[in-house]
């Protein structure tokens, strides 16, 4: 080297085979050389397989006649749309199950959370043996037992357990209303936004401008009127927003209104209660690793109940919530592949049919696997685009 | 400061002030307490009514052997118990020359050993596997008790286990010869395929996980791209692809002549699926390790490999095990999903048996049993890792 300071020029040279810089490089190589060379093998022989077996790798077959019914979809799909069309409906009932659960399972997973933390013993228990029942058991077991013996032995249509006249549950499943878009649906929600961001805009104002009516619960008196604007625009409108399709019994099933499939109730249920189970030991740990000078200080300073778990605990427990249960969202999301125990068309059993038909496993899997992965990396994005909202900034 | 500070006085608290407090302490705390105690007392005499009156245990205990062992050939069985003997063997002189968390472990050993043994008194299996599986949870004991008065040295015993992984392969699977002749793996089935996939799964994933974790942390950035793509490639893609993967696509990748069974296909989708979950608990001990530590490996001379393998693995191995308690559990509960590309573990076992014609709408006999044998294995596990954490004030230090 030239460049060295006159020192140490009377060094004697660093041989190659020592010489870190030159190790550094060639280690990489070698690694790289031998993923590559692993990837290629595997490539050759899957190459040589399907030319032997007369397949060639491509996903032409995206475009052909799909040929199989799917028992639900939301958007409409017949067995004579393509497979890729096919596929698509799987994405979106994978993402339909997933959304809802994870909303339905977080709501559940906070209340048996701060139920475990109840000064009532009973019902702390209670919440306790819940959570490690759940969490001790596999999933699978749990969505079998939803399946084979709760839902599977529900009555007949005929003698369908009903809640008023719009919802019935029997062995096809659970049928709700469903709602209707009218005519002025599209101008009712312009107002609803409308308001919602205006009571949101007065309220940012509100916080900086110091002005002594920010202390009001802005918040809670922002949603009520709101919520007002909403009911005097639906009451004004010369037709009602929504109108609600009623499910009616017929002879062998209900039609009309909004049917959820057994196997849908199955896995949602399945999904809910599993995962509901894990978020509230992350609740439960939040809340817990608030310290407890915290809360004190909180009291000293005249804070009430409310707002000292509005402003004190809560901050503080999200901070440490939000990264576990960002991974318990990936894991419902991940989970929902067992779908397929229970018959419910999802990606991966959407995929696993495509898959048996087309003679060609691998750009299939391929397919499911990597749009696993994108839902699984957006979910992740997302949920560190909040943390980072909710984390201090550190001094 | 003396030290001879008493404690406060505390006055033994009545069971009503207890209940006063714990249970009434306000009119909606009242109310709750009576609402969920009338639902558990329903619900209580509901479970007792059916499982002491209706349910149909027989299709349980009849098909007993199934369960544990699959289609396990019956002349061969011997093979079993011997590796349950060493195995309990082993946890018992663990538990004492490792205490605390060990004891917990082995305890639940035995006790789950109590629990088969009630069930096969249950069952037409005969007494003399029941005294057999018996012995077995008193060896337990027995094994702790000559430990604690022999003092076995530690060394030894982490031998013997690392021993054991391979004698119980070779009794399990057999090497083809006269006393072990080779059983298929298409015969194991039940409680033994479901422990064979679990722990193979985590013996195996864990130095796969160790090198993935310390590649996703190396300054050479071709490793840490290619570590750091392989962890979030299969943490973002769910286990049952991996297993149709493994099971459906695998033949395709191999050549021709190279036919590996079912069961190996498995293992092999479980080992490589938990790796990368094994290794991102491992990076959060590595990165737990304060950067002195490495800075004094160096200053005394040592090697990269050298710092690695005697300062920071070391230390960062210990703090993660409870981690990867929890990992074996919920690898355990995974192994399940075999069952969906039709291997008979011991949630498969149970399907297969609700297909036999008089089995038929048992469901619920056969999930209580399969659960309880989960519950009692990953609660026991869950406990052992808690108290494990806590012996090491893991997030203290």
């Amino acid at each position: 080297m030239t460049d060295r300071p006159a020192g140490q020029r009377h060094q004697a040279r660093v041989p190659p085979w020592r010489d870190i810089r030159v190790l550094r490089v060639v280690v990489q190589v070698v690694a790289l050389l031998a993923v590559g060379l692993g990837v290629g093998f595997l490539a050759t022989n899957l190459a040589s397989n399907m030319s032997e077996r007369g397949l060639s790798f491509g996903y032409g077959f995206l475009d052909q006649r799909a040929g199989f019914e799917i028992g639900e979809s939301p958007v409409s799909y017949s067995a004579n749309d393509s497979y890729g069309q096919a596929f698509t409906v799987g994405i979106l009932n994978t993402l339909f199950v997933s959304i809802v659960g994870i909303a339905l399972a977080t709501m559940l997973g906070i209340v048996v959370g701060v139920a475990r933390l109840s000064p009532n013993w009973l019902l702390a228990r209670i919440a306790a043996g819940y959570v490690e029942v759940i969490r001790n058991t596999p999933l699978l077991l749990q969505l079998f037992v939803i399946y084979f013996v709760v839902l599977v032995q529900l009555p007949p249509v005929r003698e369908s357990i009903a809640l008023g006249d719009s919802v019935f549950l029997n062995q096809r499943g659970l049928f709700v209303p469903a709602p209707l878009r009218s005519p002025t649906f599209m101008t009712w929600l312009g107002i609803v936004i409308g308001a919602i961001v205006l009571v949101m805009v007065i309220r940012a104002l509100a916080r900086r401008s110091g002005a002594t009516w920010r202390d009001l619960p802005l918040g809670l008196i922002g949603l009520l009127l709101a919520a007002a604007v909403a009911v005097v625009a639906w009451i004004a409108l010369p037709e009602a927003p929504l109108q609600f399709d009623l499910p009616v019994a017929g002879r062998f099933n209900f039609t009309g209104g909004l049917a959820l499939s057994t196997a849908f109730t199955a896995i949602l249920l399945g999904l809910v209660l599993y995962t509901a189970g894990f978020i509230a030991e992350v609740v439960r740990g939040g809340i817990q690793a608030v310290r407890r000078g915290q809360v004190e200080a909180a009291r000293a300073l005249g804070l009430s109940e409310r707002d000292t778990l509005r402003l004190v605990i809560f901050p503080q427990a999200m901070r440490i919530i939000v990264p576990p249960l960002t991974s318990q969202y990936l894991n419902l999301t991940k989970n929902s592949s067992l779908a397929i125990a229970v018959g419910y068309p999802d990606l991966f059993k959407v995929g696993t049919t495509m898959a048996n038909q087309t003679g060609q496993p691998v750009p299939v899997i391929a397919m499911v696997m990597g749009t696993y992965l994108v839902i699984s990396l957006a979910t992740s994005l997302l949920m560190n685009l909040y943390n980072r909202r909710v984390q201090v900034e550190e001094r | 400061m003396t030290s001879n500070v008493l404690a406060p006085p505390t006055t033994p608290e009545s069971p009503i002030g207890w209940m006063r407090r714990n249970l009434f302490s306000s009119v909606v705390s009242s109310l709750v307490t009576l609402l969920l105690g009338a639902l558990l007392v329903w619900l209580s005499m509901n479970v007792a009514q059916w499982a002491l009156t209706e349910a149909r245990w027989e299709v349980v205990t009849r098909n007993l052997r199934l369960f544990l062992m699959g289609q396990y050939p019956g002349d061969q069985a011997w093979r079993l118990w011997t590796s349950l003997l060493v195995l309990s063997l082993l946890a018992g002189v663990s538990a004492a020359v490792f205490g605390h968390t060990t004891r917990v472990l082995a305890v639940s050993v035995s006790a789950f050993q109590v629990l088969l043994a009630a069930i096969m008194a249950a069952s037409p299996v005969g007494p003399l596997i029941t005294i057999g599986m018996l012995a077995n949870a008193v060896l337990v004991w027995a094994a702790m008790i000559v430990g604690l008065r022999l003092g076995v040295p530690r060394r030894a015993l982490m031998v013997a286990w690392l021993l054991s992984i391979p004698a119980t392969w070779v009794l399990v699977a057999g090497v083809g010869l006269a006393p072990f002749p080779s059983v298929s793996s298409n015969l194991w089935g039940g409680l033994l395929l479901t422990m064979l996939l679990a722990l193979v799964g985590i013996v195996l994933s864990f130095p796969i996980g160790v090198l993935l974790a310390l590649g996703r942390r190396s300054a050479l950035p071709a490793i840490r791209v290619v570590s750091t793509a392989y962890i979030e490639l299969v943490r973002g893609v769910p286990l049952v692809t991996i297993l149709f993967m493994a099971d459906v696509m695998l033949p395709f990748f191999l050549p021709g002549e190279v036919r590996i069974d079912r069961v190996a296909r498995a293992m092999g989708g479980i080992t490589l699926f938990s790796a990368a979950y094994v290794a991102e608990n491992v990076r959060g001990g590595l990165q737990a390790i304060p950067s002195g530590q490495v800075e004094a490996a160096q200053a005394l001379g040592l090697r990269g490999w050298q710092t690695n393998l005697f300062i920071v693995l070391p230390q960062a191995l210990r703090s993660v095990i409870p981690a990867n308690v929890g990992l074996f559990i919920s690898l355990l509960k995974d192994t399940t999903l075999v069952a969906i590309i039709g291997l008979a573990e011991l949630l498969g076992i149970g399907q297969a048996v609700l297909a036999q014609p008089d089995s038929l709408g048992a469901h619920l006999e056969v999930f209580a049993f399969v659960g309880l044998v989960f519950f009692v294995l990953c609660y026991a596990m869950s406990q052992a890792s808690y108290r494990l954490e806590a012996a090491m004030g893991v997030g203290k230090r």
